[in-house]
């Protein structure tokens, strides 16, 4: 009996040691073996503990997945391998900052569709604006899409950061 | 307990507190402090090679053969890079090796400095893992935790990249402790639970079959006692990759050969048509499972394998166990032993009178005439008149690496070592150097080609300034047999670039390098020149003219399934599938 070979998206956390090179072996080992990385995010998370979390959009077969989250358990720096899309109920948000350029009409109708979106102006010029928006990727997408004939001109996204809800059983409450 | 010292003499402390006795290395700017502190002690022992590439593959023939782990020192730079190939054969085949780098002084890292290379972004795909220690401070720390990576969980190469100035600063020591690591903590047990459900499979099973595998060598020899045990105590069948031979005797009626390509007709069929199947310390590997879709395919699979990722990555397995060969065996032969299910016995005479039926195939019969020494009947005499002995042996790559496992019969661990995984030409001579190194006063053989020999010869050097007198036994068909037989059985026959044209007169060769020169050219002069080369106690390079255009069979050609093999007595050779063809 083979499992299904579908292609499912998963949102994958990795809690790594924060030291050099660390980064490199997380993303050779998806090159190298031939995996999708849709998204990645790094930043150091906990300061004193030298702690970074990676987030890792992919897409594979369940098989393929299994197998992704085998191979980086193995690695040597990483405390522990989450993949958020299995254990269900979880958060994810992705910053984006869009500049638009245009002028007239075009600005009123960009504005208004940034406030039903809750994006943020934090930069304008009479020629342009740059929206700050959050949100799930869809979102942006969404916004993205919005304003291509509205004179969309950069976008620079920050990658998804995802965490699971509620208390989480692997860590100790104190 | 930090005493102050310099980083190279850390370094040698390191080795000393980790149990290390020998060292394969070669020197260059980069580690001449710790080459000047090894000169000033003396605990450690260093074999100089003459190509980085044969120290790895030294210390590999030295692992493999003692369950130590192999520890390789070389310079920045090129010395690096030429030690990738070993690296990279190490990770393939699992074997524990600690690699020592010297690297440019700290403040000229990224600056393209002389005999700079950036060796931890090189060999980070080539190895468990690896370090760059820029502070003296950190060494001992990383060099204890180097031994327990490689050696620990699946083993497998680690560098440790060391800046000079590094080597020079003084700084305080870390002794050996025994910490647990903070994340690498490989599970050794396995889940009971598991091992109960997999020994009830085995129970029921009709068509049972042990597929063993190199991870059982590196579970050491606790783990080859106990396969033995439980084959004994069920009476099923064993079969082995090229990697795990020796884990079970050769002399054992229940051992069907090596499967896989070039593994036994009964054994592959035996796999094809089992219903419950123990994989066991091996991987599904491209070798063994031919075409996968047609792999074993009414099979319930259990798979016991120490690394997590081994499992379900190109066979979906249904009983997953993930843990250390001999502790897995131990746990199943004491539920065997306690379970209420009772094998069916009818089921099971059934199943062996069907083995017994393909092994009547008798897949590994030729005929050898009075003219030509055929290569299998070499390694044959070989074995014969060296079985008796204290005897290892390592092998090149290619059509006589093949034959040696077929016709050369192990009855215990850790005697074979060979280059599975990468398929490294070039592997036995160095590796049989370690070996030699490790047991002195065994009959240390590396079974060659003409083709491989030629790629570390320069090793021969290195047997006869340490007195290793290995032996190097040349099965010289003049070609690159394999890719011979591939072009004749793949491409109409066009040998393209697979004559090995302007060979060295072996012989002579030999005499060179101050060595003993032997050549055999029929087949009633084999024995006595066997003999003779076993007698020297120098290293002989002994070249064994056999027939040119000899293929070894039986042959599952890529693409194929297990049921689907060549049998040498077949004299039409079938058309291989496009599909198969883009395979390797
Ligand atoms: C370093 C390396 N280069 C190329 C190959 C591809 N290859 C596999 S077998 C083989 C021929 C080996 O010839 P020889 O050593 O004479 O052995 P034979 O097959 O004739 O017994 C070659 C070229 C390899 N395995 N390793
Ligand atoms: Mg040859």
């Amino acid at each position: 009996m083979k499992p299904p070979q579908v292609v499912e998206s998963h949102t994958i956390s990795i809690i790594v040691d924060n030291e050099p090179g660390v980064l490199a072996r997380v993303i050779g080992l998806f090159s190298g073996r031939g995996y999708n990385i849709d998204s990645l995010t790094v930043t150091e998370t906990e300061h004193e503990a030298h702690l970074s979390r990676i987030t890792i959009v992919t897409a594979g077969t369940p098989m393929v997945i299994e197998q992704i989250k085998a191979q980086l358990e193995r690695l040597v720096p990483v405390h522990e391998v989450v993949d958020l899309t299995v254990r269900g109920a979880s958060l994810e948000r992705e910053l984006a900052l869009i500049k638009v350029q245009g002028k007239g009409e075009k600005r009123v109708e960009t504005l208004r569709l940034a406030e039903a979106f809750r994006a943020r102006v934090v930069d304008a010029t009479t020629e342009s604006f740059v929206f700050e928006i959050t949100g799930r990727s869809q979102k942006i997408d969404q916004f993205v899409v919005l304003m291509q004939p509205l004179g969309l001109a950069e976008v620079a996204r920050t990658g998804i950061a995802a965490i699971s809800r509620g208390a989480d059983e692997s860590l100790p409450i104190d | 307990m930090a005493r102050e010292m310099s980083g190279a003499e850390i370094v040698i402390q390191a080795l000393i507190d980790q149990g290390v006795e020998d060292i394969f290395g070669y020197p260059g700017g980069a580690v001449l402090p710790i080459y000047d502190a090894l000169y000033q002690q003396s605990k450690l022992e260093h074999v100089l090679v003459r190509h980085e590439q044969g120290a790895v593959h030294a210390a590999e023939g030295y692992a493999r053969s003692t369950g130590k782990v192999g520890v390789v020192l070389v310079t920045s730079g090129p010395g690096a890079t030429n030690a990738v190939t070993g690296l990279t054969d190490a990770l393939m085949d699992s074997i524990p090796v600690v690699c020592l780098t010297g690297q440019v002084a700290t403040h000229l890292i990224g600056n393209d400095a002389f005999q700079e290379c950036d060796t931890v972004g090189i060999t980070r795909p080539c190895t468990k893992h690896n370090y760059l220690v820029k502070d003296v401070n950190d060494l001992g720390r990383v060099l204890h935790e180097a031994f327990y990576v490689a050696s620990n969980g699946r083993p497998g190469p680690v560098v440790v990249d060391i800046p000079k100035d590094v080597q020079f600063a003084l700084g305080a020591y870390q002794g050996k402790t025994n910490a647990r690591h903070k994340t690498y903590q490989p599970r050794v047990k396995g889940d009971q639970q598991a091992i109960r459900t997999a020994v009830e499979a085995l129970a029921g099973a009709k068509k049972p079959i042990i597929y063993s595998g190199g991870g059982i060598i590196n579970s050491g020899p606790q783990a080859s006692r106990l396969l033995r045990s439980f084959s004994d105590i069920t009476g099923y069948p064993v079969t082995s990759t090229l990697m795990g031979l020796g884990a079970f005797p050769a002399a054992d009626d229940k051992w069907l050969g090596m499967l896989g390509m070039h593994g036994t007709y009964e054994a592959n069929m035996a796999m094809h048509d089992c219903d419950v199947m123990l994989c066991i310390g091996a991987r599904f590997d491209d070798r063994i499972t031919g075409r996968l879709d047609a792999f074993s395919p009414n099979s319930t699979k259990i798979h016991v394998d120490i690394d997590a990722s081994s499992i379900n990555k190109n066979v979906h397995v249904d009983i997953p166990i993930i843990g250390d060969c001999a502790h897995v065996l131990e746990d199943m032969v004491r539920v065997w032993k306690a379970r209420s299910a009772q094998p069916d016995k009818e089921a099971l005479s059934a199943w062996w009178s069907q083995i017994e039926e393909w092994r009547g195939r008798d897949c590994l019969k030729f005929a050898q005439g009075d003219d030509v020494i055929m290569p299998q009947h070499a390694i044959q005499r070989l074995y014969e008149l060296t079985k008796d002995r204290d005897t290892y042996i390592t092998t090149e790559v290619g059509q006589h690496q093949m034959w040696a496992a077929q016709f050369y019969r192990f009855e215990e661990p850790n005697r074979w070592m060979t280059s599975g995984g990468l398929g490294t030409m070039g592997y036995g001579l160095p590796a049989a150097i370690g070996v030699q190194r490790a047991h002195p006063d065994a009959l240390v053989i590396d079974i060659a080609g003409e083709a491989s020999i030629l790629m570390n010869m320069q090793e021969m050097s290195t047997a006869i300034q340490h007195q290793l007198p290995v032996k190097i036994f040349i099965l010289n068909n003049q070609y690159m047999g394999m890719v011979r037989q591939w072009q004749e059985l793949l491409h109409g026959n066009r040998l393209s670039h697979s004559y090995t044209d302007s060979l060295p007169d072996f012989v002579k060769l030999a005499e060179a390098y101050g060595g003993v020169g032997i050549r055999a050219e029929k087949p009633d002069e084999l024995d006595d020149a066997i003999k003779q080369m076993i007698d020297c106690d120098k290293p002989v390079l002994f070249d064994c003219r056999v027939h040119k255009l000899a293929n070894c069979f039986p042959m599952i050609p890529s693409g194929n399934a297990h049921n689907d093999m060549l049998v040498g007595d077949e004299t039409e050779v079938q058309q291989v599938s496009d599909e198969g063809k883009i395979l390797v």
